[in-house]
């Protein structure tokens, strides 16, 4: 399995994400500079980590969204590889085009930092089939822009897809419909504002993101 | 040339900042303000050549997110 971690500038989580990488699917992890315009050959795996990229100038994500690597994540997405946006990495995947709705302010203002509860909403994603369906799972989150937002034509045709893959089981942010994490319509993209990379070994204070990135690695050898 | 381009919260997104807003605005004693959206005023300095067609194209691909947002143009 090989895989890249992309760091744009503000990036705080991407050490993070590329141990969880290493330590749970294994294989090659490159990490990858946002200004580099291609992506390493025969990548499985791409992970978009949290952080503040271009300090949340103009909107989180929006900056990094048109940076050169981008266009190499959308062009490898649009081919089927597995794309993971976690909480700056979702707000990119959504400026990108490459996810609907959009994170805006958190609707009590504050920054939100702690443990939440999540309910699998599918579990027969790429990155979501280790979790059983309607299983509540603990996952931290840490962000001031988590408020997912989209018209109610949209809300519906993600639910009506089973696209809606994670919600969270108590008032968060404010986002609509409780949704917490998001995959486009091909399954191979996933965008979400908890952070599984930081639930992966009992130190942490729980495991429950560890199946997330098991889940990867299965769907890759079961392909 | 100065080119204007103001962005703002579609009509039904709420505004959680322009809410905190508002609620300083009534903590500060004033009254009759019944509501407070904020926005964003972006301001260009752009040559002679450059078309309204590239301004849009601008404002459409990063100045504004159209999912929640409006923009206008203003050449001034």
């Amino acid at each position: 399995m090989r895989s890249a971690v992309i760091t744009f500038p503000g990036s705080n989580c991407d050490r993070d994400m590329a141990v969880a990488v290493e330590q749970v699917c294994g294989g090659e992890v490159h990490r990858v500079w946002h200004g580099d315009a291609a992506l390493p050959e025969g990548l499985d795996f791409i992970a978009l980590p949290g952080g503040f990229s271009y300090g949340d100038y103009l909107r989180s994500g929006a900056m990094a969204a048109r940076s050169p690597i981008m266009r190499a994540v959308i062009e490898a997405a649009n081919r089927g590889v597995k794309v993971l946006g976690v909480c700056n990495g979702f707000q990119v995947l959504t400026e990108a085009g490459l996810l609907p709705g959009a994170l805006m302010r958190n609707a009590g203002i504050r920054f939100v930092c702690r443990e939440v509860k999540l309910t699998v909403e599918n579990n027969t994603s790429a990155f979501t089939h280790r979790y059983l369906k309607g299983q509540t799972i603990t996952i931290p989150v840490a962000h001031h822009d988590g408020n997912f937002f989209a018209d109610d034509a949209t809300l519906d045709r993600l639910e009506g897809e089973g696209r809606v893959a994670f919600r969270y089981a108590e008032e968060v942010n404010g986002s609509a419909r409780n949704i917490a994490g998001v995959l486009n319509e091909g399954g191979n993209v996933l965008g979400m504002m908890p952070h599984p990379e930081r639930f992966i070994e009992a130190a942490q204070g729980g495991i429950d993101g560890r199946a997330l990135f098991e889940g990867v690695t299965k769907a890759l050898l079961s392909a | 040339m100065k080119v204007r381009v103001y962005v703002s919260l579609k009509n039904g997104v709420l505004d959680p900042q322009g809410r905190a807003i508002h609620h300083a605005i009534e903590g500060l004693g004033f009254s009759g303000v019944s509501d407070v959206r904020a926005g964003r005023l972006i301001e260009l300095e752009v040559d002679e050549t450059v078309s309204d067609a590239a301004l849009e194209e601008m404002a459409q691909k990063l100045l504004a997110n159209l999912v929640i947002e409006n923009y206008r143009i203003e050449r001034v």
